[in-house]
């Protein structure tokens, strides 16, 4: 019982991390469908914003709350740079966006460790968040893992109360739906697409703050969590917060059941697989978008 | 949005496109394929000055380590033509970056030998690195001297081999643990050759000796997700943690083993690939009081190392550890001069027939070359984590050991190669 609980927890914190990665390329990729592989250098940025400011703030704590809203800007900014100055001129030919942010995303590497040198760079987190909670049981919860967890329910909540209340959020979604009608209908498409894209990419930058939690920071972390990002919208359904959210749990608990089970390289194997099969079964992901796009 | 009418499966072949051609990057082709030049490469010793090839990883991921092992091996060269050099000749260091790459490894070997006329060569870090230089320097017939601990099984006429081979290293480990009770050992490694070749002989030495591995597994490298390992290591009821983890992924796996409530003393962990500089840059804070096993300390007493770790922060920064690797870098110099004053001649058969038996004062401690195998008697020591990042010696051999490769000297071991 004890394992299950505690594996249970792992799976949750692995679909956590996943979420909070993926929680941005919903938006970019899911309802703008720009494949951004430079996404993953965006959740560096957030990284390395964590480790500039703990240099300047000694507290590790403070830092860290620092970092939140800096980190959402500074990965933010460079999303919308990136829009202004590349995407927009290729929302037709979204399999270019794929050639173009891919190298992008290894232009930001090597400024990376131009800025920060090759070698990798460690943040020291909060004692708070070093220790664990017992609640008994041989059951333990890592703080740092439940900082993060937090962390991915609050953006959620926080991305779905934006896209449904705000008017900037009714704008995306109508932009979405059906961009001519809404351009025609007076909303200015260009600046909702960069708001969005905006949004997207600080959310990166949060996921970075986040994972400094859990590993080291360098100039090549964004690439190990990128493909997993887009397994997680492609199956939650493009363009859904609720389908992402579902899928990054789903994978993360599976992942770590047949990681206890058999070994990190088979679960992994049998994770992709299973992929391969849903998507055959249901190739419009878990949830999908009716739009009123003529396409 | 029309843009959005890719499908999935053609947004999914992209991708995997994409990570395909970077791992085929990675793997490279095969270089070298030069065949026809089988004479031995003549070292250029005709003028005052002679060549020496530094080749390590100054970009990438291994720069890291690698960086500070090429420094050692420039104090070296210039402690040594400061005292008048080798042979009357000053020593001009030639650095190539292998960067991290195993061909461009080859590549750079090649261009040391061939176009540089290098006397010697000294370097590599990974074993990749090396398995993929030892068919060069072989064909040209060129020394190489390689610093770093290994996993043994194998031999190379042109190699030197200074750091450890198993026996020096993770043979005493056991050893260690198992006469400190802890006979129980989870392993958890790196997926590549080093740590499944050694968890191979830890897995023959636990069954001859009475030892128990309650479990194994290997996380790809660079891997930073080790919340489920961790959780099969708390659950397994192991004594203790034999890691054989390199690079980055000791920062996951020490801050999961950390969180998860373990510590070093309820289950304390014996890695052999974390130095000093690694120590410093996952935090001493996950580390302290864990266990490491090398040859080599920067709190090793003796006066040889004083002069080299004053040397050392003299040339780079009164901040910077010394390290196993680094030392051994340092003394490969200094054991090849010795060899080539012996056989008066910097040429490679002379050298070689002059290596067996050259002894160094090293700060680890004497030295000895074995001809034979052409490794070296080294000391092995266990040491343990402190609050201020260094690592002080629980234990240590007595003595230096003699080199065994391939363990012939283990009945135990008698199955592997």
């Amino acid at each position: 019982m004890t394992v299950i609980l505690n594996q249970s927890f792992t799976g949750i914190s692995i679909g956590a991390v996943l979420l909070l990665i993926a929680l941005g390329l919903t938006l970019t990729f899911g309802q703008m469908g720009v494949i951004n592989m430079a996404h993953g250098e965006f959740i560096m940025a957030g990284a390395y914003t964590t480790y500039v400011l703990q240099k300047s703030i000694s507290s590790a704590g403070v830092s860290l709350l620092v970092a939140l809203p800096v980190a959402f800007v500074v990965a933010g900014a460079m999303g919308a740079l990136l829009e202004w100055l590349l995407i927009r001129r290729l929302y037709t030919r979204p399999l270019d966006t794929l050639l173009v942010t891919w190298g992008v995303s290894l232009m930001l590497q090597q400024l990376a460790r131009d800025i920060f040198g090759a070698p990798n760079v460690q943040t020291h987190a909060p004692d708070l968040l070093t220790g664990n909670i017992s609640p008994g049981g041989g059951i333990t919860l890592a703080n740092s893992r439940l900082f993060i967890l937090g962390l991915a329910l609050l953006c959620v909540l926080a991305l779905t109360l934006i896209l449904r209340l705000t008017p900037l959020g009714r704008r995306i979604r109508a932009v979405v739906q059906n961009r001519d009608l809404a351009e025609v209908s007076g909303i200015a498409t260009g600046q909702v697409d960069r708001m969005t894209f905006f949004i997207g990419s600080g959310l990166a930058g949060v996921a970075g703050v986040g994972l400094t939690l859990v590993g080291p920071i360098g100039p090549t972390m964004g690439t190990n969590y990128i493909v997993d990002a887009f397994l997680v919208v492609v199956v939650g359904g493009i363009g859904q917060l609720k389908g992402s959210v579902i899928t990054a749990f789903a994978l993360g608990v599976l992942q770590s059941v047949l990681e206890y089970s058999t070994t990190v390289s088979v679960a992994k194997v049998i994770v992709l697989v299973a992929i391969v099969a849903f998507l055959q079964w249901r190739p419009q992901g878990l949830y999908t978008l009716r739009t009123r796009s003529l396409a | 949005m029309s843009g959005l009418s890719i499908s999935r499966r053609g947004l999914l072949a992209g991708i995997s496109a994409v990570g395909a051609s970077a791992a085929l990057s990675a793997c490279g082709a095969k270089t070298g394929s030069d065949t026809s030049s089988d004479s031995a490469a003549k070292a250029d010793t005709s003028g005052s000055t002679v060549k020496v090839g530094l080749l390590n990883s100054l970009s990438g991921t291994m720069a890291i380590s690698e960086v500070t092992v090429h420094n050692a091996l420039l104090l070296a060269i210039k402690e040594i033509n400061a005292a008048g050099g080798v042979l009357g000749k000053k020593l001009k260091a030639v650095s190539q970056d292998g960067a991290s790459d195993w061909p461009t490894f080859a590549e750079k070997a090649e261009a040391l030998i061939k176009d540089d006329k290098v006397a010697a060569t000294f370097g590599c870090w990974t074993s990749a690195s090396r398995k993929a230089v030892k068919p060069v320097f072989e064909r040209y017939k060129s020394p190489l001297f390689y610093p770093v601990q290994y996993e043994g099984l194998e031999q190379s006429p042109y190699i030197f081999y200074i750091g450890a081979t198993t026996n020096q290293q993770i043979v005493p480990a056991l050893d260690y643990l198992k006469k400190q009770g802890l006979t129980k050992l989870y392993l958890v490694g790196s997926d590549y050759v080093f740590p499944r070749t050694a968890n191979k002989i830890i897995k023959a030495y636990a069954k001859a000796k009475g030892m128990t591995v309650v479990g194994e597994d290997y996380a790809p490298l660079g891997s930073t997700e080790f919340g489920t390992i961790v959780n099969k290591v708390k659950d397994s009821g192991a004594d203790a943690v034999f890691n054989t983890l390199n690079g980055d992924s000791n920062v996951a796996f020490f801050k999961e083993y950390k969180s998860s409530g373990l510590t070093a003393k309820s289950m304390p962990v014996l890695s052999v690939s974390i130095a000093e500089e690694e120590v410093k840059s996952i935090g001493t804070q996950y580390l302290e009081g864990q266990l490491t096993a090398w040859n080599y300390y920067e709190t090793t007493p003796g006066a040889a190392n004083e002069k080299f770790v004053a040397a050392y922060q003299a040339e780079y920064g009164k901040d910077k550890p010394t390290s196993d690797p680094m030392e051994a870098a340092y003394i490969s110099v200094y054991l090849w001069k010795a060899m080539v004053e012996k056989a008066g001649s910097f040429d490679v058969t002379k050298v070689k027939a002059a290596s067996d038996g050259i002894t160094f004062d090293a700060p680890e401690g004497k030295v000895t070359v074995d001809g034979a195998t052409q490794h070296v008697h080294k000391t092995a020591r266990i040491g343990k984590v402190g609050a201020d990042g260094l690592i002080t010696e629980v234990w240590n051999s007595g003595g230096p050991i003699k080199p065994d490769p391939y363990l012939k000297g283990y009945d135990w071991a008698s199955g592997l190669s």
